[in-house]
């Protein structure tokens, strides 16, 4: 038997669509080991926003407010301190930033082994074993941890949001543990992406763009309009992000996000290895590239060689086409 | 500022889909593939080098320790950060094969205490293991705040505070560390004006680059009496017991189907909506 610990990510004083990933990994484990899961949520208006994880089927929620914006240092202790009060066997978030940030602290503060970005998780006689990926996606590998407790961050992509199950879970407010280290960071300010569209992560559909763009214009210009008329959201490939062309956040790919929508159209972007280990999981994979030869032919499901500046705006009136008959 | 840089070499990452598996499963077969700095720790590099320098002048502020903990070989990826400009290397003697996360930060965390630096810097993960795990562990270890996914650095007291941007999914996160501190790099580390040390003019830019800045010719020579010391887990008193078992590794099931080629938008359009079915 395995208990879990969700952690749940905040933004804006609501909880994270990216928890709904945790908790379904979370599901996994309490069903393969007859254990139970809780979420802890800690963070500004950590009370209220628990009530967006009610329902989830978790044993308990547990609120700590904790104000003055995300730092690892103020929360890690009391994650820790709630997982050995309660016994829990995992501790897990989802690896975004958030848990990539601040899984392993907890982990060392409990003396558990990390699995990082984990794909699968197997029971095996009550032993669990983390699948994960390594070289870019290009070998999986079966993590058993030898530590009781596991520090667990898990792929968004490879767990489906989790629905919620019905009933409630009670609430109870823990203390926040001071932590020494807290003392010496200060959060300063928080420059948040808006954007209209959907997010990356979240998406059915992303169109994406590269280098070959030449201009944060061409972004606005050329490929805009096409996820416009997709209902998609918007990604890019590093290089088109370090040029300027667009910002950190929609970078896709090794150090960006991964991503696995329904479908994925890479415009221009040539499909270098790291590009690959952020998109090769998606269901159909569209190349636009001038050249036939380009790498991202190894994942495409169709390849249009084609100028993307002629190609693209073409595709558009396409899509606007049929979405304007049916 | 004395800046503590680990680093590790990798398997060739832009061959990556080059890598095998044994038969078995046992292991991962990357032999074939040339030994290559892990990228995130060449930016590790460049931004402790663009810490410890006047960027205008190229004269050098302080002192970079360079710890790769590793085979051998790694004596020759260390020589690499010390001809970039680098000043100290250590070499830790282990079998790749016995590193997890822990291993590695129990190792730095005892490197820390002994040469005590303002700052240890560190890419945000290996590109072969992934783990992105080691920096928050020693941190936490240490007992000292940290910065993880970082994408600016600014010091404007020799390297007693550090203000730094960290790279979240939903924006960008300023944060203010006393340090010394643990911080972890991103790709943007690199961006002409990501590292900002007090002394550089603030009106200095770095050329637009996607690597660390490559070795001169000068900078090579004098990288040869450079010190590098050699150590091992075992002289340095650390518990090698991993923490995890790699059961197996297996190759990733490959996508399915070939690549049709179409020649057209209304061709496209139509293989997506009826064979696809994606719209
Ligand atoms: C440690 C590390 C991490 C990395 N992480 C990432 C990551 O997360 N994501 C990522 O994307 N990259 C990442 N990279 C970078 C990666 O290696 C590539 O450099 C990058 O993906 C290239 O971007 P690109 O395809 O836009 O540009 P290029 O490789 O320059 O390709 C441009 C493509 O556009 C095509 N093209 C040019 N003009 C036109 C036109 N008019 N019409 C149609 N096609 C045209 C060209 O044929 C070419 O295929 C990483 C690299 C390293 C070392
Ligand atoms: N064997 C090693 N030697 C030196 N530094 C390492 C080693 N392994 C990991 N690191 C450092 O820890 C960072 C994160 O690694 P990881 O958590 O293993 O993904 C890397 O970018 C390196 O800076």
């Amino acid at each position: 038997m395995t208990d879990v610990l969700v952690v749940a990510e905040l933004l804006d004083g609501k909880v994270r669509k990216t928890t709904m990933s945790a908790i379904a990994f979370a599901r996994v484990v309490a069903e393969a080991t007859g254990g139970a899961y809780d979420v802890l949520i800690a963070g500004d208006d950590a009370t209220a926003a628990a009530a967006d994880v009610d329902g989830y089927g978790a044993r308990t929620r547990l609120a700590c407010q904790v104000p003055g914006g995300y730092v690892c240092e103020k929360i890690a202790a009391t994650v820790a301190r709630v997982a050995r009060e309660r016994g829990h066997g995992v501790v897990v978030a989802t690896a975004s930033a958030f848990g990539k940030d601040l899984i392993p602290r907890v982990a060392a503060k409990l003396g558990a082994a990390v699995a990082s970005d984990v794909l699968a998780v197997e029971a095996d006689g009550g032993r669990l074993r983390y699948r994960r990926a390594m070289f870019a996606g290009n070998v999986f590998a079966w993590c058993v941890p030898t530590t009781p407790v596991h520090a667990v961050s898990v792929r968004q992509t490879e767990f489906e949001a989790a629905a919620p199950s019905g009933g409630t879970s009670p609430l109870h407010t823990v203390e926040p543990e001071p932590d020494p280290a807290a003392a010496r960071v200060r959060f300063v300010s928080l420059e948040a992406a808006r954007r209209e569209r959907p997010e990356l992560t979240e998406a059915d559909i992303v169109v994406s763009g590269g280098r070959s763009l030449k201009s944060a214009e061409a972004f606005r210009t050329v490929l805009e309009p096409l996820a416009d008329v997709l209902g998609a959201a918007v990604g890019a490939s590093r290089a088109a992000v370090d040029a300027g062309y667009v910002p950190n956040d929609l970078q896709v790919g090794q150090t960006g996000k991964v991503v696995a929508p329904k479908l994925y159209v890479a415009v221009g972007i040539s499909g270098a290895i790291q590009h690959l280990a952020g998109m090769k999981g998606s269901k159909t994979i569209v190349a636009i590239n001038k050249d036939r030869e380009a790498p991202i032919a190894q994942v495409a499901d169709y390849f249009w060689v084609a100028d993307l500046f002629t190609a693209v705006p073409q595709l558009t009136e396409e899509i606007r086409k049929i979405r304007s008959q049916s | 500022m004395k800046v503590l840089v680990s680093f590790k070499r990798v398997a060739d990452p832009d061959n990556a889909n080059k890598v095998k598996v044994a038969p078995d499963g046992s292991r991962v077969l990357a032999e074939g593939l040339e030994a290559k700095p892990n990228p995130f720790d060449d930016y590790a590099i460049e931004a402790a080098l663009r810490l410890t320098e006047n960027g205008k002048s190229g004269e050098r502020l302080g002192e970079i320790v360079v710890v790769s903990i590793g085979p051998k070989e790694a004596a020759q990826t260390i020589r690499q950060a010390l001809a970039m400009g680098a000043e100290r290397g250590i070499l830790v003697l282990a079998d790749d094969e016995q590193l997890d996360a822990w291993v590695v930060a129990r190792t730095l965390r005892v490197l820390v205490e002994r040469e005590r630096p303002d700052l240890v810097l560190l890419g945000k993960a290996t590109v072969d293991g992934e783990s992105g795990a080691v920096g928050g562990i020693l941190a936490e270890m240490l007992g000292w705040p940290m910065s993880t996914l970082t994408c600016r650095i600014e010091t404007r007291d020799g390297g007693k505070t550090f203000t730094v941007a960290r790279e979240l999914d939903t924006g960008v996160a300023t944060l203010h560390l006393e340090g010394p501190a643990v911080v972890t790099v991103s790709d943007r580390i690199l961006a002409p004006t990501a590292v900002r040390n007090g002394v550089t003019p603030d009106d200095f830019a770095y050329p637009q680059s996607d690597t660390g800045r490559y070795a001169s010719l000068k900078g090579i020579m004098a990288a040869k009496k450079k010190p590098i010391e050699e150590t091992s887990l075992q002289a340095l008193g650390v518990d090698a017991t991993p923490t995890c078992r790699y059961e197996r590794f297996a190759l990733p099931p490959a996508r399915s189907g070939q690549v049709r080629f179409v020649e057209s938008a209304a061709e496209l359009v139509q293989r997506l909506r009826t064979e696809a079915k994606v719209l």
